[in-house]
């Protein structure tokens, strides 16, 4: 035990009022031009996340309206078949690696796991900011070199022969593919601090089986994003120096294996999906409590559920490949594995319904977006029971039917839980309420321009559309189809663009929220909205799953933290009792420099192979910069160990 | 199942729900299985949403307490939601073992049997050869596979390049062709017509125009069409084909392409030997008459932007000839 000690809370006293200046003191965010690129709150690059992942997911969206207008006509012209490629590849590859990882599992889990586990900044607080920078600049390169009409144009998978070095000439496929190296080494410092915020920062009292099921589904994610993304990664860089500097990793004339390529893009490619779906079901269950006023039933079957998921995401990346012609019982075992995953699916929906079954359900916003994604996520369900069938997936593999499929699931399963989630969490970033008739009228829109845009999809890839074609031929009998996916297009860019003035005007003038308008369970409610600097004014504890539904009348918190460092309470990983004190170290400047270095060294490396080797050496620089240890918290660290050892 | 796909102006040649084959036919008959149940589950469970949200929900200004829950009907719905996993589990068990029969049925095509036809996937057209024991007999055709109807075929496939996939839906599911893998797909065809195909994996910027045509003919007709396949080109007749000729074997077609019975023998595109006697050019693409193929001769990237075909500076009579003479080559 530390000096920190547990007494009961009492009303805002002067002492309060006095100890809030001080933290504010030691906590506030740098200020200025400069202080933008010293800042290190979780709160504050985890808003930065989500405003970048949504500039992201608009450009894609744009990108989107463009294709559909090239489709709605047979042997249209409004986009060359260069152009198009790029639209598509550009499309996809920005919705998977900048829009949907970075938005559900980075923006979500960097702002809300902190708050939720109760402490006062994320783990690793310098790496988050690095992770930020590094992704902000893998974006802005992919989209400074489709401006500049060199677009990846090989599809968001970029296989190989087609993006080697042979049939992708120019230096689009490079850029794709260091896109990627950005985007994953900033997915996989976060998934390093989540890991690390849960398993040792947690409140007091908040033992595993009383972590939120949020929580929860961002640590499965981290476990996955930590197992996955060295697949892509090492894809992509075995592309890059195929194209670079002349291996023959994926040429067949050479004794290359171009299937090489899709078993390691797949072991990343599949849990992907999960990577991004899994949030979305955690949001799902947070509002679904809150919204029935109960507990979560069977909460130990949805962390199972959840664990589960994880773990079978990474047997069932050959159901991309069924095509490739793989050996019979292989087929056999995928199509086993792909359809058991259905089952911890099943039960966390089964859990679901039995909640609002037994709850007293209030209808409000976010459980409007929460049952549009019932309808959608469940059909996307549906429909990839087709896909995992072998013989039915040779049919609709690679037609508009798995479009369709995909959209459902990932627009389902991520983008309905997350204008959910920017309903629910909303007053909570902001302080205000969004307006909820605008709120009503973009789920409306969404939910009916969804389905019109991607549900005859399904019919038109039955009617034998393959996807990834610019054009089409008339007297196919696509044509009348594809104009209404079209015309559903103009419903969804409205119901976004009614949704950003909703952000827009309620985050000015919105009704003041309060600190938990929803009278919530979970602990981020617990604190003013927005939240201060430092998260809690004294750090809460815990004493059920509701943290706040379960309080006892004088629920005690922890006081006692030095209030003139950054420090904050570690707690043991099963039971989550206080064993120890740190301190976060203080904004700086030096993760942005890290990241402008290491960003210059990934750019290099898409001209000549020396920008690793050399630009390792400006990386090295700025990281000795980053640790140089200063004296007054080293000597406290020491202090502090002599102490705890006695 | 075809009411998935009934629409007017669709002609249903290119669809997974029109089979014509046992490939396509058990395929179907699994996605039909899995149709039914996936969309029983569906409506049973969003009424079961619907309806509990219509029975319990509340239309309240501000948040009701938080509810306690009742051990008792906790109880009772951990063993419906038991039920539920269990059902689950049968429903997807059944269209497992369902998927499981059609792959067995169709991995157990009678190989000895059957007719094989090699087919090389190129960017963006397929090759397609017909082997024989004797090399002059070898039939070279490009983008219509003519097969004869109720034997099974074996196709023999690779890619010469990038990676394609062999689609004809409505004879048999897709498969990919890998460069350095050879594959081998088993089809029937039990009805005759032309079904067409399409290249289904992407394959860079012509993608959307690599078609091809199953043409499905009684076995008579086919070993007739193959024997006249076997032929060389005819020799020109008249002095405007000959001159034709002349215009093919001194210009850049020379290159790329075969005419077997003149000079002409690179492989680079379509054999052209007996270019006439198919029904499109370019892929499946443009009908094979005098304009389209004097139009793709002309200049091929303004019709097929990135194919391989360049233009070609011809002249008026040149051209004209030179049609005259392909269209000769029947």
């Amino acid at each position: 035990m530390t000096s920190s000690t547990i007494v009961t809370p009492v009303e805002l006293t002067e002492s309060d009022r006095r100890h809030a200046a001080r933290l504010e003191e030691v906590w506030k965010e740098p200020s200025g031009f400069l202080g933008w690129f010293k800042a290190v709150h979780h709160t504050t690059i985890g808003k930065r996340y989500m405003v970048t992942a949504f500039v992201f997911f608009s450009l894609a969206g744009l990108l989107a309206g463009v294709m559909r207008l090239q489709l709605a006509f047979p042997e249209a012209h409004i986009l060359s078949n260069d152009k198009y490629n790029q639209f598509f590849t550009v499309h996809g590859s920005t919705m998977m690696f900048l829009f949907a990882v970075p938005m559900m599992f980075e923006a979500l889990s960097v702002y809300l796991v902190p708050l939720m586990v109760g402490t006062r900044n994320i783990a690793f607080p310098r790496l988050n900011a690095y992770s930020y920078y590094l992704y902000l600049f893998g974006g802005m390169m992919l989209w400074i070199a489709f401006f500049c009409n060199t677009g990846a144009d090989r599809g968001w998978f970029s296989y190989v022969p087609l993006a080697g070095p042979d049939y992708g000439p120019g230096k689009r496929p490079d850029f794709w593919a260091q896109m990627i190296t950005f985007t994953e080494v900033s997915a996989l410092a976060v998934a390093v601090e989540i890991v690390v915020t849960v398993f040792r920062l947690r409140a007091p009292g908040m033992s595993l089986n009383r972590i939120p099921i949020f929580v929860w589904g961002q640590v499965v994610v981290a476990f996955m994003v930590i197992f996955a993304l060295p697949g892509v990664v090492l894809s992509s860089t075995m592309l890059l120096i195929d194209r670079t500097c002349g291996t023959q990793f994926f040429n067949p004339a050479a004794g290359g294996d171009v299937l090489l390529y899709q078993h390691l893009f797949w072991w990343f490619g599949h849990p992907e999906v999960y990577i991004i779906f899994i949030p979305g079901t955690a949001i799902v269950s947070t509002i679904v409590t809150t919204f029935s006023r109960r507990h979560m039933f069977g909460y130990l079957m949805v962390v199972l559920a959840l664990v589960a998921t994880g773990f079978m995401a990474f047997g069932l990346w050959v159901h991309h490949m069924f095509a490739t012609g793989i050996p019979q019982i292989a087929e056999s075992y995928f199509t086993a594995a792909s359809m058991t995953i259905a089952i911890p699916t099943g039960a966390q929906v089964f859990c679901w319904l039995v909640t609002l079954a037994t709850g007293k359900v209030v209808l409000k916003p976010p459980l409007w977006w929460v049952i549009g994604f019932f309808f959608v996520f469940i059909m996307g369900g549906m429909t990839g029971i087709f896909l995992a069938s072998v013989p039915v997936d040779l049919q609709v593999h690679d037609t508009y039917f798995v479009v369709a499929h995909f959209h459902y699931v990932l627009i389902g399963g991520a983008v309905f839980p997350l204008f959910g989630a920017l309903s629910y969490w909303f007053p909570k970033i902001t302080g205000r309420m969004l307006n909820a008739t605008l709120d009503q009228v973009s789920f409306w829109l969404f939910f009916i321009g969804f389905n019109t845009t991607f549900f005859p999809m399904h019919l038109v890839g039955l009617r034998g559309m393959p996807r990834r074609v610019y054009t089409y031929q008339p007297g196919m009998g696509w044509t009348v189809l594809n104009q209404v996916e079209s015309f559903g297009y103009v419903l969804l860019f409205l119901s976004v663009c009614i949704m950003l003035w909703n952000v827009y005007r309620s985050a000015r003038r919105g009704t003041i929220a309060g600190s938990n308008p929803w009278s919530a369970g979970t602990l981020e409610w617990a604190t003013t909205s927005p939240p201060p600097s430092y998260d809690f004014l004294y750090l809460p504890t815990v004493n059920g799953r509701e943290a706040l539904w379960d309080a006892a009348p004088n629920q005690p918190i922890v006081v006692g933290l030095h209030d003139d460092v950054r420090s904050f309470l570690t707690t043991r990983i099963l039971d989550a009792e206080p064993d120890g004190h740190e301190e976060f170290p203080s904004p700086t400047m030096w993760p942005f420099w890290a990241a402008v270095a290491t960003g210059a060294a990934f750019v290099g490396s898409i001209f000549t192979p020396w920008g690793i080797t050399l630009g390792a050496i400006p990386v090295a620089i700025m990281m000795i910069g980053w640790f140089w240890p200063e004296r007054q918290p080293a000597e406290r660290r020491r202090a502090r160990e002599i102490w705890q050892s006695e | 199942m075809m009411f998935l796909a009934a629409v007017p102006g669709f002609s249903g040649d290119q669809t997974s729900l029109n089979p014509v084959g046992p490939g396509a036919s058990h395929i179907e008959h699994t996605f039909a299985l899995i149709f039914w149940i996936t969309a029983v589950v569906y409506c049973i469970v969003m009424a079961v949403l619907v309806i509990s949200i219509w029975r319990r929900h509340h239309s309240l200004d501000t948040m009701p307490d938080p509810q306690p829950t009742s051990a008792e009907s906790d109880q009772r719905a951990q063993r419906m939601v038991a039920g539920a996993i269990g059902v689950t589990i049968v429903l997807l068990f059944t269209m497992m073992i369902s998927s499981f029969a059609a792959s067995r049925a169709i991995a157990t095509m009678n190989y000895e049997q059957a007719l094989t036809i090699h087919v090389f996937g190129h960017e963006w057209w397929w090759e397609v050869q017909y082997p024989s024991d004797q090399a002059w007999k070898t039939v070279v055709t490009a983008n219509e596979i003519h097969v004869p109807v109720g034997v099974t075929i074996r196709i023999h496939g690779t890619s010469r390049d990038v990676i394609h996939s062999f689609w004809a839906p409505n004879v048999q599911g897709k498969r990919d062709l890998l460069p350095g893998y050879d594959t081998d797909l088993m089809l029937k065809v039990d009805q005759p017509g032309r079904y067409r195909g399409q290249c289904a994996e992407y394959c860079g910027e012509q993608h959307a125009h690599m078609a091809f045509y199953i043409v499905a003919q009684s076995p008579d007709d086919f070993d007739h069409w193959l024997q006249g396949q076997q032929k060389s080109a005819t020799p020109p007749a008249t002095p405007q084909t000959l001159h034709g000729q002349q215009v093919f074997l001194t210009h850049a077609c020379v290159m790329c392409h075969t005419i077997r019975g003149t000079t002409a023998g690179s492989r680079v595109g379509p054999d052209l030997t007996h270019l006439a006697s198919r029904t499109t050019i370019a892929a499946g693409m443009l009908p094979n008459n005098t304009a389209n193929l004097a139009g793709w001769i002309l200049n091929a990237q303004n019709i097929k932007p990135g194919c391989r075909m360049p233009p070609n500076g011809l002249s008026g009579s040149d051209l004209q000839d030179l049609v005259a003479y392909l269209e000769t080559l029947q």
